[in-house]
């Protein structure tokens, strides 16, 4: 074969457009901190930095999740039940094995969410029902399983061991735990979305299920997988959440699942599958929080953060679909190579 | 080229679904180093064989082979690692990811802890685009791609995958002739490296010019496998549509009365092009061609469920307006449509509304539909069509397939049309009910209706049609008369050969 000229991989316009979706998230955050700071200096004080880092954590780990299962062309609705089922599971085996290690907590809270998963996965894919419909039920279900076996009943913070309780407030190097363990998902589901073939293949289902069945990805098993990750990570953020606030009853975590789709949406993963990062689902998730947080710095009725977040779903839904149109009339112009 | 040995044999394979053998008993061989043409009227059981050696659908019976031992057809990933490679008519590419990763998906080049060595990755595939001698960059996504070029990457697909075996399902249907020649060349390359080719297409001149051997299906079954130099166009005509010709078709003779529907110079981009014709009271003229010619959307631009870019469509002498159904109705235009399970019912209705749809306005009093009306009107025409139903309540899709057909006529017919077209009214419905619907064509333009009916079913084009107009590629080729219209003129004039037989 004749020596072949290669083309430098370089980074197109076309690049810059579509990461200007993570970028233009990180603008509205930096508008959002000034402008809150100028009108009360104490909004970047480090409890109140502190106090928006934890809340992401715990979205930002739901939402790491979520974003696995939007790629694939699905939804997840039943982590909010997952977190509370989870929640409550670790608090209750805490309250009776005040000794048992924070990583058994972890692992168990992540099982639970696991076992509602796989769940999710068999009846999505072997049943042959929407996600939306599947995941809804199992909303009610998961909610409704936590408060029969809690009875009305609440753990509350002295019930649960100092350790624990520590583990939720600790720093190291002045990082919470609990963000690092949210960095560490968030890069760990990162590097295998985007550089593993397992990862690839779950784009490759939610750009097209009909080629993905084609080309020979294990369809079947890769769905099932995408609901088991989701299911643990809400787990995971179940144990997180008791961690953060001690006190846990059968409702911990009810309406999580809005805010978690909304993270994902404006963090540029696309619905309809096949598209966006895990990045950009928890930039999403800290630009929630921030809102969250400013405006009641700002003072401003706290009523009014879901119309804004509302707003900004439309408003990154209304821009995804402009950059895809302009996108695609570029590439329909540098489609054809026939001189 | 080709040695002794077959690559991969297929075996008396034969597959159903549901009542309807689709392939039958089929055998034939592919050799290394040789195209293979598979050819055969829309029905004939291609796709189904292609979809056999996807690995798509399972054989019912029979085995296919590579190198003399049996294959585990099962799921598409099975074929995949069987070294067999398929191109189908519509490409099947990720929009959302790079060339390079559509072309890699599945053995993609890892680097160190397994993780996906990108610059590898873009490099084999500019490598392979080089091979190819084509120039698309690896790096953009597939989205946007024009049909001939996502083929391209396709078979750069099937050249990193080492493919053995590359099938190529009517890959030229879409393309034009600058793209078909490269994509033959493409093809020859692969070839004459020791592939094994089977190519499906209508066209002969490229099956001329490609193929070296050439299996016929009719039916579902093969009817032969010849040496392209041992066989002539025609007598591949012959061996495809060659059957007899039933008392099926019962046309009475009518002499054509004023022009009822006159179609001038309509164009579509790129679907249809300059395509005028008039169709007469009393005179069923037939749209014939090959799937994918432009016929239904043809029909379905004239009512105006399709746009058109230009030309007029004059009904009894009132032009309609582009785009508007309703208008096309009320100057006396009724489609039946193609797919009736999709357009042309309401699968969830009662008989009765189904009927009455299209007249709901008419048939309401004050704006409220009655029972009573109803129910007399859909009880009247289900009568003269004779369908069989339990109860008019009952709903559509309980019905039998002919008896849907039946329906659907009913509810077209009872609006009292100038102009009838009709979208393949007989397809997937048994013999006697096509007898009847036949009739009632027929005895439907010895009222005066003028009949416009798309087929592809040559006999019924035959037996039914007073003229046969035939469209090849979105263009009306050919125009003859019932006397010149036969099985080998029609299908010549389809598949562009214009040699007189």
């Amino acid at each position: 074969m004749t020596a072949v000229e290669l083309p430098a991989p370089r980074r197109s316009s076309l690049d810059v457009v579509l990461r200007a979706r993570e970028l233009g998230i990180v603008l509205a955050l930096v508008v959002l901190v000034a402008v809150t700071t100028i009108s009360n200096p104490r909004f970047l004080s480090a409890q109140s930095i502190r106090d928006i880092l934890l809340g992401t954590a715990i979205l930002a780990v739901l939402a790491v999740g979520q974003a696995v299962v939007v790629i694939t062309r699905n939804i997840d609705l039943s982590v909010g039940s997952v977190l509370g089922l989870s929640a409550f599971t670790v608090g209750t085996l805490l309250q009776n094995n005040p000794r048992l290690p924070v990583i058994i907590a972890l692992a168990v809270g992540a099982a639970v969410g696991a076992a509602v998963g796989v769940v999710n996965g068999v009846l999505v894919r072997y049943g042959n029902v929407p996600a939306l419909v599947v995941t809804l039920g199992t909303l009610y279900v998961v909610r409704g399983i936590t408060y029969f076996w809690a009875g009305g009943q609440q753990i509350n913070a002295d019930e649960l061991p100092s350790g624990f309780l520590d583990f939720g407030n600790a720093t190291f190097l002045g990082v919470p735990y609990l963000v690092l363990i949210a960095l560490l998902v968030l890069v760990v589901t990162g590097v295998v979305l985007r550089n593993y073939r397992v990862g690839r293949e779950l784009y490759a289902m939610g750009s097209s299920p009909q080629a993905a069945r084609l080309a020979g990805i294990a369809v079947g098993r890769r769905t099932v997988g995408a609901f088991v990750v989701s299911g643990a990570l809400a787990g995971l953020a179940g144990v997180l959440f008791a961690a953060r606030f001690g006190t846990i009853d059968a409702a911990a975590g009810t309406g999580y699942e809005l805010n978690v789709v909304a993270a994902v949406v404006v963090g540029g993963v696309a619905v309809f599958g096949g598209s966006g990062t895990v990045w950009g689902a928890a930039l999403g998730a800290l630009l929630l929080t921030t809102i969250g947080s400013s405006l009641a710095v700002l003072e401003i009725n706290q009523f009014w953060q879901q119309a804004i977040v509302g707003g900004l779903i439309l408003l990154a839904i209304g821009a995804d679909r402009l950059v895809a149109v302009r996108v695609a009339a570029g590439l329909k112009k540098r489609g054809s190579h026939v001189s | 080229m080709a040695d002794g040995r077959p690559l991969l044999s297929v075996r008396e394979v034969s597959k159903s679904f549901g009542a309807v053998a689709a392939v039958r008993d089929v055998s034939f061989d592919l050799y290394g180093g040789e195209a293979h043409a598979l050819v055969g009227e829309n029905g004939a059981g291609k796709s189904t064989i292609v979809k056999m050696l996807a690995g798509v659908h399972r054989a019912d019976s029979g085995v296919i082979e590579l190198d003399g031992i049996p294959l585990e057809l099962g799921t598409p990933a099975d074929a995949k690692a069987a070294g067999i490679a398929v191109i189908y008519q519509e490409p099947t590419l990720f929009p959302d990811l790079s060339v390079a990763e559509n072309i890699a998906m599945g053995r993609q080049p890892l680097g160190r802890f397994k993780t996906i060595d990108r610059a590898a990755m873009v490099r084999q595939a500019a490598q392979l685009f080089a091979r190819l001698g084509v120039s698309i960059d690896p790096n953009r996504p597939a989205r946007g791609l024009s049909i001939a070029d996502q083929q391209l990457v396709e078979i750069a697909k099937a050249l990193s995958a080492d493919a053995r075996v590359v099938v190529m399902d009517e890959p030229t249907a879409a393309l034009t002739g600058v793209e078909v020649e490269r994509l033959f060349a493409v093809a020859r390359s692969l070839r004459d490296d020791g592939a094994a080719l089977m190519f499906i297409s209508h066209r002969f001149e490229e099956i001329t010019a490609l193929c070296q051997r050439v299996t016929i299906m009719r039916d579902g079954r093969h009817v032969s496998t010849d040496l392209l130099a041992d066989i002539t166009v025609d007598e591949m005509v012959r061996k495809m549509v060659g059957r007899e010709l039933g008392a099926l078709f019962p046309k009475q003779d009518v002499t054509p009365g004023a022009v009822a529907l006159s179609v001038r110079g309509l164009s579509r981009d790129p679907v249809f092009l300059d395509v005028s014709f008039d169709v007469r009271a009393g005179e069923i003229v037939a749209l014939a061609g090959l799937v994918g010619s432009g016929r239904s959307e043809v029909v379905q631009s004239i009512f105006g469920v399709d746009p058109r870019d230009s030309g007029t469509v004059e009904v009894v002498g009132r032009t309609l307006r582009p785009g508007s159904p309703k208008q096309a109705m009320a100057a006396g235009v009724a489609l039946v449509p193609e797919d009736r399970r999709q357009q042309g019912l309401l699968m969830e209705l009662s008989i009765e509304r189904n009927v009455t749809l299209p007249r709901s306005r008419s048939l309401s009093q004050l704006g409220f539909l009655t029972g009573g009306r109803e129910r007399r009107s859909a009880r009247e025409w289900t009568q003269r069509l004779k369908t069989k139903y339990g109860r008019l309540s009952d709903e559509v899709g309980t019905l039998s397939g002919g008896n849907q057909q039946k329906v659907v006529l009913a509810k077209w017919l009872a609006t009292d049309p100038k102009v009838l077209i009709v979208d393949e009214p007989t397809r997937g419905i048994d013999v006697g009910t096509k007898a009847e619907v036949h009739r009632l064509m027929s005895s439907l333009a010895a009222e005066g209706v003028a009949v416009l009916m798309v087929s592809s079913e040559l006999p019924e084009v035959l037996g039914m049609a007073d003229r046969v107009l035939v469209m090849r590629e979105g263009r009306l080729v050919a125009e003859l008369t019932r006397s010149e219209a036969t099985e080998e003129s029609v299908m010549f004039a389809a598949t562009g050969q214009e040699a007189a037989v």
